[in-house]
């Protein structure tokens, strides 16, 4: 329904007078309607959908893909797989330099308990094993693939599984073998959710398909077009964790979504799909959890510790789809979108598919001014769009310059206007923790106002209106405080 | 096809509401009691709102040059104080001691504490609180509202000269023609004379007072429209007015006659314009949202009860200043509680 392009409002058209009137109208009307803004939010308590208190409002744009199915693209010439792409130990290479693979064949395995192994995304041979950019800074030895373009790239890896037959140790071994990390952007090897602390008995599964993150529409697309393989895999994952229930909770921005599963859903499984108000940081998984159930993960706790395991919804419709055929992950769901994209969508991409060629396929504007690995809310900025996409990469987000409008860059000093406390999610006080972090005091902020259970959604500094990075002062507080300790 | 991409720290969007925007919101509010104040005491509340907000200005654009951080008069924080200033004062108050309270509202109110979002109390009540102890007869010196001749000529105090005692008004009221003019504004009558001025006309701003504060409707509107644009925490005039309502309540029942009512004390003297202008100042009252319910109910307490027994016929200026140097104790008991926190570690706090 939409192609991005049309959506932007028109800059500066029509002389001076017209848009500074425009502007002196805007200014009339209340915060919550205007981009971005959100009012006291007395209007919302009507509202009925589950949530959690505080957070933000952000224009989300997520029309600009919704309705676009997942597409593929042709492979990149080259592909770039970084050992070290999820979290926990790197994977270790299997393959030698000049070696041809076969799509599916695993080149890497993994390294210890948390860490998975790694698949050839396409037929091709191993180029080099080297250093390579990654959107985090330094750079990382990967495995350069170079795809055999003629090749026509079937996956001939799979040993198939009976999953029905298979014990929960076996599947716990078969998820790692299939080199499976939670795909919402967090890249933890998914295995290791599915062995809870001792302490911990889960009875709830709770399965994120929030995708509170503005622009991102993939974990909307997996839910619609992958539903089979999404029902699959959360009746493995209850089996196999012994929740008694378990809650796909879905925002209401996606209520296609939340109809689809429900009709696809087993009547006699104790499986429900609810909708959730959309709102940021809805997705993150401490407040999908209050959201749901109304529960608080304690201080220092995991979501174990009050019987909940989180899954993101594309990691299960990828457990769903993989493990029976006994395959590795290999490729996944990207949205490519932002203002500076010309023509966004979602696209099924091969790991290792450079930053640059998706962003030749999509186009960009002249006006690019940042391209974000993830949401644009969490989200990493690249210095360089040669950086691959990794299992972690759940968009690529373009924004324009802005470099002409000086007021969303000027800093003033703190007001005290209280807006970072209602936007807060964990209800911390930004606004103490910036004086704070101004003046150099990390180690009370961690002390006396609960630094460390600061998740970096960003909220605070997104409503500041006095433009303080606040998040980025909490970053670095808390990396202090690390090497402090050490 | 791609060159110069910048990096950023995340989040990478930002809401569309600045300072600026906020404080210029604030202003536009303030415009249509100003006019209220001119239409009802003429030119001289004119010329001492633009003296006000002139010196405030001045004084902020001297004291940023001083400090060489850059022009910070584009805030507009200053032209608030100004204008708050202005609506403050009586209307007849001599333009050079307004210049004076201005002043020394930005520069010992704000400048010296470090400028915009460091001043611990209301730069603008600094002010006031400053020429109420230096001018007392000056500041408590009324004159009618609607005056036939106010948009023609000057209250006789109005261009007193630098230094000098402003000369008696009471020659020029009595010249004017006014029917029964008491020279009190309808606080001092209910304190003193026990005569309680109708609900409507102090609701309604039909009274003598400072120049901005008379018409509790019009500032209630323009707080409203503030609120709801979002540049304005609702909780806080909210648990003013409560307070200071609650507070009357039960002397209002034991001695209707002695004591005001609630709805007077609401409707009258400078409550309804401090409730929403100048206890909601951001900088000076607590951030946390507990805090600003009890910051709020202070205020409004504290109001009634240097109305009721202390010497002074208006008590929410210092109600104000006192909440303000509270604020910061207010703020550290109502830290918030953080999510998932353990009972026992809350209990200690």
């Amino acid at each position: 329904m939409s192609n991005g392009t049309s959506q932007d409002p028109p800059k500066g058209a029509g002389g001076t007078w017209r848009p500074m009137i425009a502007r002196m109208l805007a200014g009339l009307r209340p915060a919550s309607a205007r981009p971005g803004g959100h009012g006291s939010g007395l209007l919302r308590i009507f509202r009925k959908r589950k949530t959690f208190p505080h957070g933000i409002y952000p224009v989300e744009h997520k029309e600009w893909t919704a309705d676009k199915p997942i597409r593929r693209l042709p492979f990149a010439p080259v592909l770039v797989l970084p050992l070290a792409q999820h979290r926990g130990a790197p994977s270790q290479p299997l393959v030698q330099v000049g070696q041809e693979v076969v799509r599916g064949e695993p080149i890497a395995r993994a390294a210890g308990f948390v860490s998975v192994p790694m698949h050839a995304p396409a037929t091709g041979v191993i180029q080099a094993i080297d250093l390579a950019p990654t959107p985090e800074g330094p750079k990382t030895m990967a495995i350069f693939l170079k795809v055999y373009q003629a090749d026509p790239q079937q996956v001939l890896f799979d040993t198939g599984h009976d999953i029905d037959s298979m014990t929960n140790e076996e599947v716990v071994a078969a998820v790692q073998e299939a080199g499976l990390v939670g795909l919402g952007g967090a890249a933890f090897p998914s295995h290791v959710k599915l062995m809870p602390p001792k302490d911990a008995v889960i009875d709830t599964v709770i399965v994120n398909g929030c995708e509170c993150e503005p622009y991102l529409t993939c974990d909307h697309r997996v839910m619609l077009e992958q539903t089979d393989a999404l029902v699959r895999g959360i009746r493995l994952i209850m089996r196999v964790t012994g929740a008694k229930r378990a809650i796909i909770g879905v925002e209401d921005n996606k209520l296609n979504a939340v109809d689809q599963i429900r009709a696809k859903l087993p009547a006699n499984l104790p499986i429900t799909a609810e909708a959730v108000e959309s709102k940021y940081p809805q997705g993150a998984e401490k407040m999908l959890i209050k959201s749901l159930l109304g529960k608080e993960v304690p201080v220092g706790g995991l979501p174990a510790h009050v019987g909940v395991a989180v899954f993101n919804v594309g990691t299960l419709a990828q457990i769903g789809d993989l493990l029976p055929k006994g395959r590795g992950l290999i490729e996944r769901v990207v949205t490519v979108s932002g203002p500076a994209v010309t023509n966004p969508g979602n696209f099924m991409v091969p790991i290792g598919t450079p930053v640059r060629f998706l962003l030749n396929h999509v186009g960009t504007k002249p006006t690019l001014g940042q391209v974000i690995l993830g949401g644009a809310m969490m989200g990493m900025s690249v210095s360089s769009i040669d950086v691959p996409v990794t299992k972690g990469v759940s968009g690529i987000v373009a924004l324009e310059r802005d470099e002409d409008d000086p007021a969303r860059r000027q800093v003033y000093p703190c007001i005290k206007c209280g807006e970072c406390l209602k936007a807060c999610p964990i209800n911390l006080n930004p606004s103490m923790l910036g004086e704070l972090a101004q003046a150099r005091e990390y180690g009370l902020m961690a002390q006396g106002y609960n630094l460390d259970q600061c998740f970096e959604c960003g909220s605070c500094a997104y409503v500041c209106p006095s433009n303080i990075p606040l998040t980025q002062y909490f970053r670095i507080a808390k990396s202090i405080n690390r090497e402090r300790k050490n | 096809m791609v060159k110069g991409i910048e990096i950023r720290t995340s989040p990478h969007l930002k809401r569309a509401l600045n300072v600026q925007q906020i404080m210029r919101s604030v202003v536009y509010a303030m415009l249509p009691i100003c006019a209220f104040a001119i239409w009802q005491f003429g030119l001289s509340a004119a010329l001492l709102l633009a003296t006000t907000t002139g010196a405030a200005v001045a004084t902020e654009a001297w004291f940023s040059r001083l400090r060489g951080a850059g022009n910070t008069v584009a805030d507009w924080s200053a032209v608030i104080t100004g204008i708050l200033l202005g609506l403050t004062l009586p209307p007849g108050f001599p333009l050079w001691m307004a210049a004076v309270a201005a002043f020394v509202g930005i520069g010992l109110g704000k400048a010296l504490f470090g400028g915009l979002g460091y001043n611990v109390m209301n730069p603008a009540l600094i002010g006031r609180a400053f020429v109420q102890a230096a001018f007392p007869v000056a500041i408590t010196t009324w004159t009618p509202a609607f005056a036939p001749s106010r948009f023609v000529e000057l209250i006789p105090t109005t261009l007193t000269a630098p230094f000098m005692r402003p000369e008696s008004v009471t020659d020029w009221i009595a010249g004017l023609g006014v029917d029964s003019w008491t020279g009190a504004t309808p606080l001092a009558m209910q304190k003193f004379q026990h005569v309680e001025t109708p609900a409507w006309d102090t609701f309604a701003g039909l009274v003598s007072g400072s120049a901005g504060e008379t018409s509790a409707l019009l500032i209630l509107v323009c707080g409203l429209w503030l609120a709801w644009r979002g540049c304005l925490d609702w909780r806080i005039p909210a648990s003013v007015l409560a307070g200071a309502a609650l507070t009357a309540l039960p002397f209002w029942l034991v001695d209707p006659g002695l004591y005001p009512s609630p709805w007077f004390v609401l409707s009258s003297g400078g409550l309804m314009l401090a409730a929403w202008f100048m206890a909601s100042d951001m900088v000076a009252s607590p951030v946390t949202p507990w805090g600003a319910i009890i910051y709020g109910v202070f205020i409004g307490a504290l109001t009634v009860i240097i109305r009721l027994f202390g010497g002074l016929v208006e008590g929410v200026m210092y109600a104000i200043l006192l909440g303000n140097a509270a604020g910061p104790l207010i703020s550290a008991w109502t830290q918030p509680r953080v999510y998932g926190a353990v009972k026992k570690a809350r209990a200690k706090s």
